[in-house]
C-alpha cells in the first residue's frame, strides 16, 4: 500500500503547528500594542477645538489657578467647564476684536453653548468624582499632567483601568499636600525641606484617611 | 417538594397560588425551568444549528470589533451663562406638590442639571411625612411619556394658542350677550385653590354658566353620609396613632382611600413593634375584595357588599345595646368586635369605604361619636375651597350636564382636564351627548378618547413643567412650582381660564402668585416684618403655606338619627374598585404602574374578573377563561382570575382599563369597566350574568415567579405566643456562625459593614419600594410577553403568600431584594468575576465585565438576580432619555444586574463626609426603597456599629434571615410578622381560628 500522505506532510505541519503558535503569540501581541498605542488611547494627541485655547498661556504666562475656570472641582464630580460669560469676563476686554475667539463672542451673543472636544473621556460606566480626589491629596498634574507647558490640550496618561488601579492601590505613590493640589510642577524633594514622595504620601495618606479602594463599586455602579 | 419542606416548624403551610396547593408537579416543573419559555429553542434541532451558527458569527466579529474600536468623539456644551446656583453634577432639589383627586401630596422633586429625574416625599407635608406611593413616584415617567400630546389642534389639524385664544374670544363674546347661557364647564376634582376661584369668578361673571364636576372616583357617598350625619360636608382625619382598635368596613385605608401614606406611616408605627410591643394594635376588617389592608388584619370576613351593611348594622346595634342579639352565623364575630370597641372608648376607631352607601357614612359617624373617638382618633376638616361643588353630587353634575347637552343648550363646552367620555357610567351615554355641544374644547395630557371627540384639544402642561398650587385633603396647600419648562408648550387650566374670563396673556405665576397675594398670605401670614416676597419664597422652598394647615377639630352637631341598614338582595354582585396601579386609567399609558405587580393578584398589564375559588368552581370557570359579564343588558368580555379570599358570588373588575386612546403602553391593555358602571350601580350591583365564551386570554402574573420552594420565608406568630417563647423565631438558627468552617475564604473588612433589615409586621405590600427602586436605577419594562417569561427586572419584589384555607386565607407579604450574602453563591459561579464581594459586605455587579452566563442566577438561592434577555432599554427615544438616573449605568442587553443597595447613594454620601473628615452618620444614607417606605418598614446602615438603627433591629428576637439554613448568611434579614389577634376568637390551640366564618 503506498503512503498517503507525501513525507514533506510531516515538515509542513510541524511548520503549521509552531507557525501557528508564533502567529497568534504575533497576533496578540500586535493587538496589545494597538490597544495601548495613542491611536486608540489618545494619549499625547492635541484634540482640535472650536478655539484654540492655551492652557500654557493662561496658567503659566498669566498665572490663573485652575479653580478660576474650573469652579465644581472641589465641589462636584465634575470639575466644570467655563460658561461663556467667565471667558467673556476678560475678553470683552482683551482681544476683544481677535477673530479666533468669534466663536466665543458668537455664543455670548446667541447664547448657545461653545462644543469644546472633551479630552479626558472617560467610559460611560466609569463614575469618577474629582471633589475627593482633590480634597484627599491627588494633585491636578497627577492625571492631568503638566497642563501649564500645553499650548493645545492633551491627554497625559491613558486613563485604561490599569492605570487608575496603579494608583488606587498605592495612593501614597501620588499624595501631596493639599495646599499644592493646584501646583503645577509640585516636586516633594524640591521642597525647603525635602521629602522623598514615599515618605510624604505614607504620611498624607494617614492624615488625609487615604485608603486603597479597589471595590468595584467604587467606579462602577 | 417533601412534607418537611412545605410545612415549616411551626406547623404552617404557606402557598403562593391555587396552582401549586392543589396541584404541585405542573408547579415543581414551573420552578425547575427558571426561564420557562426557552427550553425549546435548544432542544429543537434545527433551532439549535441555526444558533450555534449565530453564536460562532457573532464571536467572530466581537472579536474583531473588541480591539479595534476608538473611543467616539464626545462634545461638552458648558453654559453660556451659567444659572443661579447650578454646580453641573450636583443635583438640587425642589419643594412641590403632585395634585390629584385623591389630594395633593407633598414632594421633593431632584433635579440633574434642569431634569427633573426623581420624585421623594416631602418630610414636611402632612400628606407625604417624607413617603410617597407607587402612583407619586411614577409621576416622573409620566412627564416624559413620548406619547403625551404635542401641540393644540381643531379636529385634528394643528393650530397655534392665538388661533385658539381667537376662537374662544368669540364664542365669549357670543356668551357675554347672553349671560353665559351655553356656557359649561367640567373639570375634574379641583385641589387648586387658585382655579377654583377662577371658575367661581368666571361663573360670576357669566351667571348664567354651569360648573360641573366630574371624579370617577369620587367621595359622593362620603359627602352624604357626612351630611346625612353631620349637617355639613367635611372630611374625617383619622389619627391611626392614637387607635388600639380598628374596625374597617370596605375602608381600603391603607392603601387607596386619601391620605393613604399618612395612614400607612401611623398604623405601622402602631404595628411594628418599634415603639413598645404592647401598645400593638388590633385589626378588624370587613370587605368584599382582597385588599392590602385586610391582608394586615388580625381577623378579616369577606361578604358581599350587601352584606357588608348588614353587619354594619348589627355592631352598631351591638355597640347601643350589648344584650341585642343579631341574627345569623356571624353573631359571634360581630358580638366579639362589638366588645373589643366597646372596651376601648375614645382609643377606637371606626372606618368606612367610599364604596359604602351613604347611610351607612353615617352609621359610621354616629358610632364614631358613640364610642368617644370623635376628638381622639377622628376630627372633622372643612372640605378644602372648590374640591367639591357645594350640595351637588358629583354623579348628578354629570347626569344633569347630560341632560344640557341633548337638549342642545349649550354652545361651548370647556373640559378641563379628565376623560369623560371614557370614565363617565354607561347610561349617561356621555360620548353621544357630547356631540350636540357646538363647540367643544377639551384641555389634557394626551389626545385621548374625549379629544377624540372634541374640536379643539389643548394640550396640558404636566404639573412638573407649570405653576399652580394643590390641596390635599387635611387643607395643607402647596405651591406647585415648575421643575422644567413646558416640554411641549402646553398650557394649564389656569391659563385657559383666564383666557375665557377674558384676561389672556397673564402667566400661571402672575396667576397663583396674585391669588396668594390677594390672599392670607399676603395680608396676616407669617408673624414678622417680613413682606409677602419672603413668605412666598419661605412657602416655595418649605413646599407647604403653613397657614393652610387645620388640624383642629370642627365644631358639629352631634349626630342623633341612628339610621337602619339591612342586606340588599342576593345573587352574584358585582364590585367596581379604582385599579390598584392605573387609579381610573389616567394613568394608563405609564409603564412602570403597568408591570408593577398588583397587590393580592400579582398581576400586571391587565384587569381580570375576580372570583373566589367557590364561585369559580360553581361557574366551572378556570384561570384566564374569557366570560362575558351582563349587567342590565351591557355586556362585556373578561378574563378570570380567582383570587382566595373574595367573597363567594362576587365578580370584581377594576376601573381604567380598556383604553383605545392611552398611546403605546395603554392602548388594548384589558377591558373597560365603566362600559357597566352605571350611575344606580357605582361600586356594586346585583343581578350579574357570567357566561362562558370558551376562549382563554393569557395574562401576565408574577406570583410563581422566582420561588424559593416554600422553606417557611415568612415567619408569624401571635402576640401572645411571641411573649411567651421569645426565641420562637430563631428555630432554624442551627447553622454555621460567623467564624465557622466555610469554604469561602474570609472576606477583607472595611470602614462599613452595610446591612439592611425588613420589618414584616410593618409592611403593607404597597410596592411605593418597587416603584421607587425601578425609578432611582433606571430598571425597563419588558412588557406583557416577557413578564409571562419571568423576565421582570424589577430588582426588589414583593413577594406574597396564602396560609390556610382558600376560601378565607391569611396573606403575608414579603419584600425580596438581593440579600447581599457573605457567603454570596452567585459569586464563586461567576467565570469572569463581574460579581465580586465588597470589603463592606456588597455583593457586586460591574456590569461591563458580565458576559451573560446567568450562571449566578442559576446558583442564587433567593432568585433576585435579573438578566437583559434582550435591549429592554429604549435607547431610541429622546425624551425618556432625560428621565434617567445620571449616576446608575444604563444596563444594555445581555448583562445580569440586581439591587446594588443603592451603592450610588452610599458613595455619594461617603464624598461628602469623607470631604468633612468624618464617617456616615447613622441615617444620613437611605437606600431609595427604604426613603421611600410609608411604613418605614425597611432600615438600612451599618450593622457593625452597635448604635445604629439597623443593628438594633438585627438584635431583635424577632429578626431572622431567609433561608438562612443554607448558610449564606444573608445582610438583608426580615423581623418575623405578629398578629394581635382578639383572643375571644381563637380556638382552643391558641392558633387563629379558621378566621370567621
Amino acid at each position: 500500500m503506498s503512503q498517503v500522505f507525501h513525507p514533506s506532510t510531516n515538515t509542513l505541519s510541524k511548520v503549521t503547528i509552531f507557525g501557528g503558535v508564533f502567529f497568534l503569540g504575533a497576533v496578540a501581541w500586535a493587538a496589545n500594542e494597538i490597544f495601548r498605542a495613542p491611536w486608540i488611547t489618545e494619549v499625547n494627541v492635541a484634540r482640535e477645538q472650536p478655539v484654540p485655547f492655551s492652557h500654557k498661556h493662561h496658567v503659566q504666562g498669566l498665572g490663573i489657578d485652575c479653580r478660576f475656570c474650573h469652579t465644581g472641582v472641589e465641589d462636584s464630580s465634575f470639575a466644570g467647564i467655563p460658561a461663556t460669560k467667565t471667558c467673556m469676563g476678560c475678553h470683552s476686554q482683551v482681544w476683544k476684536d481677535a477673530p479666533v475667539l468669534e466663536p466665543v463672542r458668537e455664543s455670548w451673543r446667541t447664547d448657545r453653548s461653545i462644543e469644546w472636544t472633551r479630552v479626558h473621556d472617560l467610559p460611560d460606566f466609569v463614575y469618577f468624582d474629582h471633589s475627593i480626589h482633590v480634597s484627599k491629596g491627588v494633585g491636578c498634574e497627577s492625571c492631568h499632567g503638566r497642563v501649564d507647558e500645553m499650548p493645545l490640550t492633551w491627554r497625559e496618561h491613558s486613563l485604561n483601568m490599569e492605570w487608575c488601579l496603579a494608583c488606587h492601590r498605592d495612593p501614597a505613590a501620588q499624595l501631596r499636600p493639599r495646599d499644592e493640589v493646584f501646583t503645577m510642577g509640585w516636586d516633594p524633594e524640591k521642597q525647603a525641606s525635602p521629602v522623598s514622595q514615599r515618605e510624604l504620601g505614607e504620611e498624607l495618606a494617614r492624615e488625609y484617611h487615604v485608603k486603597k479602594l479597589t471595590n468595584c463599586s467604587t467606579c462602577h455602579r | 417538594m417533601s412534607e418537611a419542606e412545605t410545612t415549616s416548624a411551626s406547623g404552617r403551610e404557606l402557598w403562593k397560588s391555587l396552582a401549586q396547593r392543589e396541584n404541585p408537579d405542573p408547579f415543581e416543573e414551573f420552578v425547575r425551568r427558571e426561564y420557562p419559555s426557552q427550553i425549546h429553542k435548544f432542544m429543537d434541532p434545527p433551532e439549535r444549528r441555526e444558533f450555534l451558527k449565530l453564536m460562532g458569527a457573532s464571536l467572530a466579529l466581537a472579536g474583531v470589533s473588541a480591539s479595534c474600536t476608538r473611543q467616539p468623539k464626545e462634545t461638552i456644551l458648558p453654559y453660556a451663562k451659567s444659572p443661579e446656583s447650578t454646580i453641573p453634577g450636583k443635583p438640587l432639589y425642589f419643594a412641590t406638590s403632585m395634585p390629584w383627586s385623591r389630594g395633593a401630596i407633598g414632594i421633593l422633586v431632584e433635579s440633574h442639571e434642569g431634569r427633573p429625574t426623581k420624585i421623594e416625599g416631602n418630610p414636611d407635608h402632612p400628606a407625604s411625612l417624607g413617603a410617597t406611593d407607587a402612583i407619586t413616584q411614577a409621576a416622573i415617567l409620566g412627564l416624559y411619556d413620548p406619547d403625551r400630546s404635542k401641540a393644540i389642534k381643531y379636529r385634528g389639524a394643528i393650530r397655534t394658542w392665538d388661533d385658539f385664544l381667537t376662537t374662544l374670544k368669540q364664542a365669549m363674546t357670543t356668551q357675554a350677550a347672553k349671560k353665559g347661557a351655553g356656557l359649561r364647564i367640567l373639570t375634574e376634582t379641583v385641589t387648586s385653590p387658585t382655579l377654583a376661584l377662577q371658575i367661581s369668578y368666571l361663573v360670576r361673571k357669566y351667571p348664567e354658566a354651569v360648573w360641573h364636576q366630574w371624579e370617577p372616583i369620587g367621595r359622593s357617598n362620603e359627602q352624604d353620609g357626612a351630611i346625612a350625619a353631620l349637617g355639613a360636608d367635611v372630611t374625617s382625619e383619622h389619627h391611626l396613632d392614637k387607635a388600639d382598635v380598628i374596625v374597617s368596613f370596605d375602608a381600603d385605608f391603607l392603601a387607596s382611600a386619601p391620605h393613604c401614606v399618612r395612614a400607612t406611616r401611623e398604623f405601622a408605627r402602631r404595628r411594628s413593634g418599634r415603639e413598645s410591643a404592647a401598645s400593638m394594635n388590633r385589626l378588624y376588617v370587613v370587605e368584599s375584595t382582597p385588599t392590602l389592608t385586610g391582608a394586615m388584619a388580625d381577623h378579616r370576613l369577606s361578604l358581599k357588599p350587601s352584606e357588608i351593611v348588614e353587619q354594619l348594622q348589627h355592631l352598631s346595634d351591638l355597640i347601643h345595646d350589648a344584650t341585642h342579639i343579631p341574627s345569623g352565623p356571624l353573631s359571634p364575630w360581630i358580638r366579639a368586635v362589638a366588645k373589643d370597641l366597646s372596651s376601648h372608648r375614645g382609643g377606637s376607631l371606626v372606618l368606612c369605604g367610599e364604596s359604602l352607601p351613604a347611610e351607612a357614612h353615617a352609621l359610621v359617624h354616629e358610632l364614631n361619636d358613640v364610642l368617644g373617638n370623635v376628638g381622639q382618633t377622628v376630627d372633622y376638616a372643612e372640605i378644602p375651597p372648590g374640591q367639591l361643588l357645594e350640595n351637588l353630587e358629583p354623579s348628578q353634575s354629570l347626569v344633569s350636564l347630560a341632560e344640557a347637552l341633548r337638549t342642545e343648550k349649550v354652545d361651548l363646552l370647556l373640559i378641563l382636564g379628565g376623560n369623560p367620555v371614557q370614565t363617565a357610567p354607561a347610561d349617561i351615554e356621555f360620548a353621544s351627548a357630547l356631540a350636540k355641544a357646538r363647540l367643544r374644547i377639551h384641555l389634557s395630557l394626551y389626545e385621548d378618547e374625549t379629544s377624540d371627540l372634541s374640536d379643539w384639544h389643548v394640550n396640558e402642561a404636566h404639573f412638573l413643567e407649570a405653576w399652580s398650587d394643590a390641596c390635599s385633603r387635611d387643607g395643607t396647600v402647596g405651591i406647585i412650582q415648575p421643575l422644567i419648562a413646558p416640554l411641549y408648550g402646553g398650557k394649564t387650566a389656569h391659563e385657559v381660564v383666564a383666557a375665557a374670563a377674558d384676561e389672556g396673556g397673564v402667566s400661571g405665576y402672575e396667576l397663583v402668585r396674585s391669588q396668594w397675594r390677594g390672599s392670607e398670605l399676603g395680608e396676616q401670614g407669617f408673624e414678622g416684618p417680613q413682606g409677602f416676597e419672603s413668605r412666598w419664597r419661605r412657602s416655595l422652598h418649605d413646599g407647604l403655606i403653613a397657614l393652610t394647615t387645620r388640624p383642629t377639630p370642627f365644631g358639629l352637631a352631634r349626630p342623633s338619627a341612628r339610621q337602619s341598614l339591612h342586606a340588599l338582595p342576593g345573587g352574584l354582585e358585582l364590585v367596581f374598585r379604582p385599579d390598584p396601579t392605573i387609579w381610573d386609567g389616567r394613568f394608563a399609558n405609564n409603564g412602570w404602574l403597568q408591570e408593577l405587580p398588583k397587590p393580592i393578584t400579582k398581576l400586571t398589564w391587565d384587569n381580570t374578573a375576580q372570583v373566589s375559588p367557590a364561585t369559580a368552581a360553581r361557574l366551572g370557570v378556570e384561570n384566564e377563561d374569557v366570560v362575558e359579564l351582563e349587567l342590565d343588558g351591557r355586556k362585556v368580555r373578561a378574563p378570570i382570575w380567582i383570587v382566595p379570599g373574595q367573597a363567594d358570588e362576587t365578580v370584581v373588575v377594576h376601573l381604567g382599563y380598556g383604553r383605545t386612546k392611552a398611546g403605546r403602553v395603554g392602548n388594548g391593555a384589558g377591558f373597560n369597566a365603566y362600559a357597566l358602571r352605571t350611575t344606580k350601580a357605582m361600586w356594586s350591583a346585583s343581578g350579574l350574568k357570567v357566561t362562558k365564551t370558551g376562549d382563554k386570554q393569557k395574562l401576565s402574573c408574577t406570583q410563581e415567579h422566582d420561588n424559593m420552594e416554600g422553606r417557611e420565608p415568612v415567619r408569624v406568630a401571635t402576640i401572645d405566643r411571641f411573649r411567651k417563647e421569645p426565641g420562637l423565631f430563631r428555630a432554624h438558627e442551627g447553622h454555621e456562625k460567623e467564624g465557622g468552617t466555610s469554604l469561602h475564604a474570609p472576606h477583607a473588612k472595611g470602614d462599613y459593614s452595610w446591612g439592611m433589615v425588613i420589618d414584616l409586621n410593618a409592611c403593607t405590600a404597597c410596592g411605593a419600594c418597587v416603584a421607587a427602586c425601578q425609578a432611582e436605577n433606571n430598571s425597563p419594562i419588558v412588557g406583557r410577553e416577557e413578564v409571562r417569561r419571568g423576565r421582570e427586572m424589577h430588582w426588589i419584589r414583593v413577594d406574597r403568600y396564602f396560609e390556610g384555607e382558600p376560601s378565607h386565607p391569611e396573606v403575608h407579604h414579603q419584600p425580596v431584594p438581593c440579600m447581599h450574602c457573605e457567603n454570596a453563591p452567585c459569586e464563586l459561579v461567576c467565570p469572569v468575576g463581574a460579581t465580586t464581594h465588597s470589603d463592606e459586605g456588597l455583593n457586586e455587579m460591574a456590569y461591563n465585565r458580565c458576559v451573560g452566563t446567568r450562571y449566578c442566577s442559576n446558583n442564587c438561592p433567593y432568585k433576585v438576580r435579573r438578566f437583559n434577555f434582550f435591549l429592554f432599554q429604549d435607547f431610541e427615544t429622546e425624551v425618556t432619555k432625560l428621565q434617567r438616573n445620571p449616576d446608575v449605568s444604563i444596563r444594555s442587553r445581555g448583562v445580569m444586574e440586581k439591587c446594588t443597595y443603592c451603592v450610588q447613594r452610599i458613595q455619594e454620601t461617603r464624598i461628602h463626609a469623607e470631604k468633612e473628615g468624618r464617617k456616615i452618620v447613622d441615617g444620613e444614607m437611605r437606600t431609595a426603597c427604604q426613603q421611600v417606605c410609608p411604613a418605614e418598614a425597611i432600615v438600612f446602615g451599618d450593622i457593625a456599629d452597635p448604635k445604629s438603627a439597623v443593628a438594633k433591629q438585627k438584635s431583635d428576637p424577632r429578626n431572622y434571615g431567609l433561608l438562612e439554613e443554607l448558610n449564606t448568611r444573608p445582610r438583608t434579614t426580615y423581623l418575623a410578622k405578629l398578629k394581635n389577634p382578639n383572643p375571644e376568637l381563637l380556638d382552643g390551640t391558641g392558633e387563629l381560628e379558621g378566621k370567621s366564618r
